[in-house]
């Protein structure tokens, strides 16, 4: 034993033990948002049970999802008071179960926890349903009937299978509603902005004659009235839609046997689980995970999906790339092959390289105070007067957003384009040199084409960074809920000036801001999943190109 | 060249028929001149683009700067007009002088009751009206309530007083800004009697909020007498009556000269003729009680006395130049003692005004040689001296935004002179020092930078977001040094290639999560996690390295032809089912540790012992961000060891050390310089890391080390109250000055990180 020690091996066996430890945590991690992330779309059994209350000996039902299990010391329960039954001691342990139930308009809380101790056997009925709802989150209970202005049209065998057809109309007239809403109206409210603008402008204008101020103000009255109008058709024709998705109500019951009426134009899906066979599970898993990824969120962000913040999150990234890449090469190119080598050029790579280093939220700082507030102001004032004091650059937006992280990524494009250039072998240089081409023609040919997969990879580096910074995004162009996306298909197309919804933010703000964490936190744990996918996708990229890069500069520096 | 070779119409017809292949020489002129162009733009075009974006990185230095520099620069007065103040007749006086918020109009009160509002500009006469004045009384005094209420009393010397309100009513005909004043009589058309006794009104305290009216009198005989008026409209007929209840003060030994009555009517405070400042409570008026006094001065009295913003803090001023602040301080008892607080300069000559600020608590003082200062309570700071008027300055007005001040001397000659002090709120002993607020027993660091009402007092010391930010690293790196220094040392020296292969980049992955998933993995999973097994994650702590060790020596035990199964170098392989099993062991037997140890639930045993316990605190934010900067520290430190030149260990072990001792003796030292920079870098990201703080702590800005509360650090504060902030105020810019202290913190551990690599690197291929 004591030769044991002296070698040294115990030491030997503590540093790979740390090695262990560190490996295992981030596999745990990645694990861990993957096992959380993936299984939320998997369509859990519902489970009913009864619940004894020990004192009445009376049961309720409770009818729901399985979400996770806990044993605690009798004592800490009886602290956070929780009811235990009085015959436990203080060695005890008791289980309990979080059972999501749904029903936030019936029972107003959708998460529960029930003691083991006061359960009744688990059983899985399999006409149990689930229907995902616009609001109220989800409904757990047994449809009954189906009606269509009051008149019973499906019971019993047939009823299922007419829900989901009266369902997928449903979701058709909703998609149509909010097609007018978003777009049509959207368009008449944007002219109709645009008309007060003008008449503003036209009343602040000293200038202008009275009978021309006259005539103009009339053209934007009679302007204004048409689209009066043309708002006056739309909304008839919102609110016939609206009167249609109202027909059809499915009448169901809840745990306690209670009946309830739900309209069916508010169900987004509906899901008997303990029926479906394997592949009817694996058909709404893909069905549900597409959903999250196209849909938008919905009910404060705590259901739904999370395309805005995907869109979002890309559209930023590549403005950011747009900007960053060719600055940062040139800025690389400079530094390793024009600028004057010496004392004052390694200071300024050392700087510059330390930048990388240099809090991110210190960059949030800069970009809220300098472009937003000092820039953005300024072109409000030059070229947007008419509209202050309500800001149109002058406030957090995505070109903001974009420059902010690209002056944030530019280190990481510098460093890695500086060492792409510096693998370049000299030979390659000199001989360029010697068959007589300019240095500018030895840099284009012959160095740039060598060290693009270095320019890449530094790109990759950057998007990756960008992708998953969020504290200087919160201070210059990221919010909750944006109402557009940045990108469509009104003038001018891509919209810098606009907010948008970016991954990370979303974690943080349904994570951290949400009123309803427990329904919220499986939508954080898929949102997680998207985004580490995303960024290790993007880092084993970057990395299997250095690497090829490296084999490539060995074989020819030999 | 391309060109050349493709352009075949191009090719000249050389003498003599045949066709060269060769340009001519002033193709070859326009060509050579073509590339040099292309040469020099390039040169150009890159020394541009890259002299930019340098220059555009340092501009984030230059930036901050500037917007930080402006707290520390010192305030200005000046003098721009003068002209005699208007409104005051020769044999008339001044009495009082105040400015509205646009620094248009400016207003005199006269001591015959004339109130005359004028441009400040000229000093033309805009409107006047009259207070109204008893017959055959004149004024023996005069007061005025906090600043922002724009409350001027009147006392007669028939025993009555009468009470005005300023009042602006503001229009924009014609886009252009129009100011109407008014002077509003809330107390009704007439005097009203405040001494039914009909004594002459020597000194008077008038205090004017949303709560009521007090108006206090001491009469010429010495008597103090309290009123209160509350105004009761009635809802039927629109009816106004005015509820007066008028009580006498306990007396005190001594003459009352100046008097004080706080905006929530709990205190009155008298200044005397000896020097001192008599303090009573007058919550409720039936049983007003007198707490006692305070001496302000021996030689002397008090010549001054006013309310700084808010109404909790006075200042007094005396006849020998002092200027002291005093406020209320709850003893244990529950009763209030007035307390000195803090001093500010002294002057040459006795101090003749003291003129508070309307949204802060800054105030401006004159003396009777014609000085003026500005001085700042909070930050304790003198800001502004000068002598602005020769003779007595008798009194000053400040703009409700402190941008403009009039000045009056003796001979009522008026100077309207602009003001320059926009941060005398901000100074070093405010940011890093203890300071004493308003309310509080001793003097404390404490981060309070906004309330919903303007009479708060912010209270913006740096010290516990600084402490937090060090709080936070410092258990990220108690947990993050160990480990990754150990694993970098196996991982470059002990472990198997083709392993190391894979595990580096798995653990250089790890850089690359965002932080924000970390965080809310912290907030969401590991901080519940942690609370409902706190035994769990300290018996981890003890156990692992006890279980390697033994798993280790049973190991060293079995029959070499077990151990040659896993070769040399693959021990962190073996080692994860033990770590699993022990991890796995640690939680399933927490809650029965808790029930032999903690009594059934260890957080209540903390709590019991008097140890605070957040759920999220510095434990979980210390494994988290421990977690975030484990890669950086590896990486680094992996590389230097990696890179510790063959020969040396090669050497070491051939002359008979075994493989630890050449760690020890030989890598360790080579390297150790590579690895102090690698924590010196994780260091540095522990120090700026936003996310993981923000959401795995309660952000609460608290001084202490304690592993079971929260903290704030310096970046979670400016992502949470930047955006919140009024931009240019002193908040924005003290979270500026955060920034920039993050910014030159990691700046400067990074670069002596780096240069630190730098020189090892060298060593290296000297070696």
């Amino acid at each position: 034993m004591k030769q044991w020690y002296k070698s040294g091996a115990p030491w030997i066996w503590l540093n790979a033990g740390a090695v262990a430890i560190s490996v295992i945590m981030v596999l745990g991690l990645i694990g861990l948002i993957a096992v959380r992330g993936l299984s939320h779309f998997w369509p859990a059994e519902i489970v009913e049970f009864q619940v004894g209350d020990p004192e009445l000996g009376l049961g309720t039902m409770v009818v729901g999802e399985h979400v996770r299990s806990q044993t605690i010391p009798v004592q800490v329960a009886r602290d956070a008071g929780i009811s235990v039954p009085p015959e436990l001691g203080e060695g005890d342990l008791v289980t309990r179960h979080l059972i999501k139930q749904g029903n936030r308009d019936v029972t107003g809380r959708d998460f529960a926890w029930y003691p083991e101790l006061q359960m009744s056997q688990w059983q899985t009925p399999p006409d149990a349903m689930v229907l995902e709802r616009r609001e109220w989150g989800d409904f757990f209970g047994y449809p009954l009937r189906l009606l269509e202005d009051g008149e019973v049209v499906a019971e019993g065998e047939g009823l299922w299978d007419e829900l989901q057809a009266r369902i997928d109309r449903g979701n058709e007239l909703f998609r149509e509603i909010r097609r007018i809403e978003r777009r049509d109206v959207g368009v008449i409210s944007e002219r109709m902005e645009e008309l007060r603008l003008q008449q503003r402008g036209l009343q602040r204008d000293p200038d202008i004659a009275p009978e021309a101020l006259a005539d103009a103000l009339d053209r934007i009255e009679s302007e204004g009235a048409s689209l009066q109008d043309e708002f006056q058709v739309l909304r008839e024709e919102l609110d016939v839609l609206r009167r249609a998705s109202q027909r059809d109500v499915l009448v169901a019951s809840v745990a306690g046997g209670e009946e309830v009426e739900i309209n069916v134009g508010e169900i987004v899906r509906a899901v008997q689980p303990n029926s479906l066979s394997l592949g009817g599970k694996v058909a709404a898993y893909v069905q549900q995970f597409w959903a999250f990824v196209s849909d938008e969120p919905r009910e404060a962000n705590t259901a739904g999906g999370i395309f805005p913040a995907i869109f979002g999150t890309v559209t930023m990234v590549l403005l950011m790339s747009l900007i960053v890449s060719p600055f940062g090469v040139l800025a690389a190119i400079y530094l390793r092959e024009y600028a004057k080598q010496g004392p004052l050029l390694r200071l300024i790579r050392i700087s510059v390289y330390n930048l990388a280093g240099v809090p991110s939220i210190v960059y949030g700082v800069f970009g809220l105070g300098f472009f937003v507030y000092t820039l953005g102001g300024s072109i409000d004032e030059l070229f947007y007067a008419d509209r202050l004091p309500s800001p149109t650059f002058g406030s957090p937006a995505l070109i903001w957003a974009s420059l902010t992280l690209a002056l944030l990524t530019l280190p990481v494009v510098i460093v890695s384009t500086e060492e792409g250039l510096a693998r370049i072998p000299s030979s390659v240089r000199q001989g360029s040199l010697a068959l007589g081409a300019t240095k500018s023609e030895t840099l284009w040919k012959v160095v740039v084409p060598l060290a693009t997969p270095a320019m890449m990879t530094g790109m990759i580096l950057a998007i990756a960074r960008a992708a998953g910074e969020v504290a200087p995004l919160m201070l210059v162009g990221v919010v909750k809920l944006a109402p557009t996306l940045p990108v469509d298909g009104s003038f001018p197309f891509v919209h810098l000036d606009r907010q948008i919804m970016h991954l990370g933010f979303h974690i943080y703000d349904v994570g951290f801001q949400s009123p309803n964490v427990e329904a919220a936190r499986p939508l954080v744990y898929a949102t997680a999943l998207v985004l580490v996918i995303l960024i290790i996708v993007l880092n084993m990229t970057a990395i299997s190109i250095r690497n090829r890069l490296r084999e490539r500069y060995r074989a020819a520096s030999d | 060249m391309n060109d050349i070779s493709q352009s075949p119409e191009r090719r000249q017809i050389a003498p003599g028929g045949r066709r060269s292949l060769l340009p001519s020489t002033e193709q070859r002129e326009r060509l050579r001149k073509r590339r040099a162009f292309k040469d020099h733009f390039s040169r150009y075009g890159i020394g541009i683009a890259g002299v930019g974006v340098v220059a555009a990185l340092a501009m984030i230095f230059v930036y901050l700067f500037s917007e930080v520099a402006p707290m520390f620069r010192s305030a200005s007065v000046d003098p721009q007009a003068s002209y005699s103040v208007p409104g005051v007749e020769t044999d008339d006086a001044l009495v009082h002088l105040s400015l509205e918020r646009y620094n248009q109009l400016g207003t005199s009160f006269s001591q015959r009751g004339n109130v005359t509002f004028f441009e400040t500009d000229d000093g033309a006469i805009r409107t006047q009206f009259e207070l109204p004045i008893p017959e055959d009384a004149t004024t023996s005094a005069v007061a005025t309530g906090v600043a922002n209420a724009n409350a001027v009393a009147y006392g007669f010397d028939n025993g009555q007083v009468s009470l005005g309100v300023l009042e602006y009513a503001l229009s924009y005909p014609d886009n252009q800004r129009h100011i109407e004043p008014d002077l509003a009589l809330p107390l009704g058309d007439g005097p009203i009697t405040l001494d039914e006794q009909g004594r002459a009104i020597e000194v008077l305290g008038v205090q004017v909020s949303d709560r009521g009216t007090y108006i206090a009198g001491a009469t010429e005989d010495g008597e103090l007498l309290l009123a209160s008026f509350e105004r009761n409209e009635n809802l039927m007929t629109g009816e106004v009556t005015l509820e007066q209840d008028t009580v006498t003060l306990p007396a005190f030994d001594g003459e009352p000269r100046h008097i004080l009555i706080d905006g929530r009517f709990r205190h009155l405070y008298v200044a005397d003729d000896g020097g001192r400042i008599h303090h009573y409570d007058i919550g409720n008026l039936n049983s007003v009680d007198y707490l006692g006094a305070v001496q302000v001065t021996d030689q002397g009295q008090v010549t001054k006395m006013a309310y700084l913003n808010g109404t909790v803090s006075l200042i007094a001023g005396t006849s020998d130049g002092q200027v002291r602040q005093y406020f209320p301080v709850r003893q244990s008892g529950g009763q209030h003692s007035l307390e000195h607080v803090r001093d500010f300069s002294r002057y040459q000559g006795a101090i003749t005004h003291i003129e508070p600020e309307y949204n802060r608590r800054g105030f401006l003082v004159g003396d009777d040689q014609g000085y003026l200062g500005i001085h700042h309570a909070t930050a304790g700071q003198d800001v502004f001296h000068r002598q602005m008027v020769e003779g007595p300055l008798s009194r000053v007005a400040v703009s409700p935004v402190n941008s403009m001040a009039l000045i009056v001397d003796e001979n009522a000659q008026l100077q309207r002179a602009e003001v320059r002090n926009h941060h005398p709120d901000i100074s070093l002993s405010s940011l890093w020092g203890k300071v004493w607020y308003e309310g509080r027993s001793e003097p404390r660091y404490i981060w309070q930078s906004t309330a919903s009402t303007d009479e708060f007092e912010p209270k913006m010391s740096l010290m516990p977001l600084t402490i937090g930010t060090l709080k936070a690293a410092f258990y990220a790196m108690l947990f993050a040094t160990p480990l990754a220094l150990m694993g970098a040392v196996y991982t470059a020296y002990f472990m198997s290639p083709r392993l190391r292969g894979k595990v580096k980049p798995t653990i250089e992955i790890m850089e690359a999560l965002p932080t924000v998933i970390l965080g809310f993995l912290a907030g969401l999973w590991l901080a519940p996690f942690v609370e409902g097994s706190l035994p769990a994650v300290f018996s981890v702590l003890l156990l692992m390295p006890l279980a390697m060790l033994a798993f280790a020596y049973a190991w060293s035990r079995l029959p070499e032809r077990v151990r040659r199964l896993a070769p040399d170098g693959w021990e962190a392989v073996l080692l994860v089912p033990v770590i699993l099993l022990v991890g796995w062991f640690c939680v399933a037997m927490s809650p029965h540790l808790e029930i032999w140890l903690f009594d059934g639930n260890m957080r209540q045993w903390l709590t019991d012992i008097g140890i605070v316990y957040d759920q999220r605190n510095a434990l979980v934010v210390g494994i988290a961000m421990g977690f975030a900067v484990i890669p950086t520290i590896f990486s680094i430190a992996e590389d230097a060891v990696f890179n510790v030149p063959r020969h040396l260990t090669q050497g070491s072990l051939a002359l008979g050390a075994t493989r630890w001792q050449t760690v020890l003796g030989v890598v360790l030292p080579t390297a150790s310089p590579g690895m102090f920079s690698a924590v010196m870098m994780g260091f540095g990201r522990a120090v700026g890391e936003t996310m993981i703080v923000l959401m795995a702590t309660g952000n609460s800005p608290i001084m202490n080390f304690n592993l079971f509360e929260g903290m704030r650090t310096l970046s979670a504060n400016i992502a949470v109250e930047l955006t919140e902030t009024a931009v240019g105020s002193s908040h924005f810019r003290v979270l500026f000055l955060a920034a920039l202290v993050l910014l030159a913190m990691t700046f400067v551990v990074n670069t002596l990180a780096e240069i630190i690599r730098q020189r090892l690197r060298k060593r290296y291929s000297s070696l």
